[in-house]
């Protein structure tokens, strides 16, 4: 049987597709730890970095992974892990960015702090603690609106 | 490295749901998390090394005190949130400057999950510091138990200092780095953090050892691991 292999281009945008299962309003692809997509003979190989050594959606993560690209019919896959470079927030898209915003987590500066309150958007925030609801990020609050907030934090 | 990270992940665990305020519960579950999932990385490596079948889970979960490596101040009793964030301080210090000259090691998966440990690491000692100099700093009452914390714990430092064979086979093809040349950067470190503490460092400069070497844990190891291994050692091999 001759599987026809789809391109590369095509994976990318079915990957950009499956949300991450702890901030669902951002995309795999929208986080950057999608590394590379290769196909080696007739087996698909994506290539993944990890968040945070412990984070535990990544399990998840390699299970929506497989479980979207099987939906798309590719039947021959292998999941590979990458540490080397390390993760780091700087490879989140832009439009990733902007939905976190908008969702209510204030996207990484390399200031190391939030820009301003995701809500009402007053640059008057400080910060509770630098650990919160995932690994990935940070307590803070706005001392204008009084709101609590996360803060995806800078690695 | 793997057991360092392991045993005071474990040790830190324990504060989960019972930590002062829940900020600093989130925090302790935060750093406990980081260091479990850097066990995983070293202990996975480790059982590839050794490429007898064992993985992760097989090296945590099936090994007594005696073949454990930790240094002896990862398996010290949390005591106090004070106690706890003592002891994470003073190995955070230790681990961040470790982990750094492992980023520049010859063995390319060493340096990889050190590169990955090191972003982690940092913030797990930005926060023991700042937590150390705000009750160290702090009442009465917050002073005296830091200093009490810092004089029981002091006597660990020194073992995580202590070369031997293996590090100076390490030394010599690229590995690692030779842990006697790293007590200057943590002492100069250490010296600002409790100065701005208020905390006076402990004269004497006794050290217990036997943790790295397994030859001599202390008592606590052994009681950590009961609960620890407990679901493996009541039903061997179980899994989920």
């Amino acid at each position: 049987m001759v599987i026809e292999k789809p391109a590369l281009e095509t994976v990318w945008s079915w990957l950009s597709a499956v949300p991450d299962p702890e901030i669902p309003v951002i995309s795999l692809t929208d986080l950057g730890i999608i590394r590379d997509v290769q196909w080696q003979g007739d087996t698909l190989e994506v290539t993944v970095t990890p968040t945070y050594s412990g984070c535990p959606a990544t399990s998840i993560i390699n299970l929506d992974i497989e479980t979207a690209l099987r939906g798309h019919g590719i039947e021959n896959l292998t999941l590979k892990r990458q540490l080397s470079p390390a993760w780091t927030t700087d490879w989140l898209t832009d439009s990733g960015k902007a939905k976190l915003e908008e969702y209510g987590i204030a996207p990484p500066q390399p200031a190391g702090g939030p820009q301003h309150c995701p809500r009402c958007k007053s640059a008057a925030v400080e910060r509770i603690s630098q650990f919160g609801s995932t690994p990935c990020k940070a307590q803070w609050r706005c001392t204008d609106c009084l709101e609590p907030f996360d803060y995806f934090k800078c690695i | 490295m793997g057991d360092n990270t392991l045993v005071l992940g474990h040790r830190v665990s324990e504060w989960c749901g019972v930590a002062p305020v829940l900020e600093e519960d989130i925090a302790l579950a935060n750093t406990a998390l980081d260091l479990i999932g850097q066990t995983q990385l070293w202990l996975g490596m480790a059982g590839e090394v050794e490429g007898k079948g064992r993985d992760a889970d097989k090296l945590a979960f099936h090994r007594d005190v005696w073949d454990f490596r930790n240094a002896l101040l990862c398996e010290q009793p949390n005591g106090d949130f004070g106690q706890t964030m003592m002891r994470q301080f003073l190995f955070d210090t230790w681990h961040l400057i470790t982990l750094k000259a492992l980023a520049g090691s010859s063995n390319e998966q060493i340096a990889g999950i050190a590169e990955k440990s090191v972003k982690e690491v940092t913030y797990h000692q930005e926060r023991s510091a700042d937590t150390v100099i705000g009750l160290g700093d702090g009442t009465e009452e917050s002073h005296m138990r830091m200093q009490k914390a810092l004089d029981r714990l002091w006597p660990y430092v020194g073992e995580l200092f202590i070369a031997d064979e293996i590090d100076a086979a390490m030394v010599e093809q690229g590995i690692a780095p030779d842990p006697t040349t790293l007590r200057a950067s943590f002492d100069s470190q250490l010296d600002a953090v409790l100065a701005a503490a208020t905390l006076t460092k402990p004269a004497d400069d006794f050290a217990h050892k036997g943790g790295k070497t397994g030859a001599r844990h202390t008592e606590h190891l052994g009681h950590m691991l009961t609960q620890m291994q407990w679901l493996q050692r009541a039903y061997p091999d179980a899994t989920w």
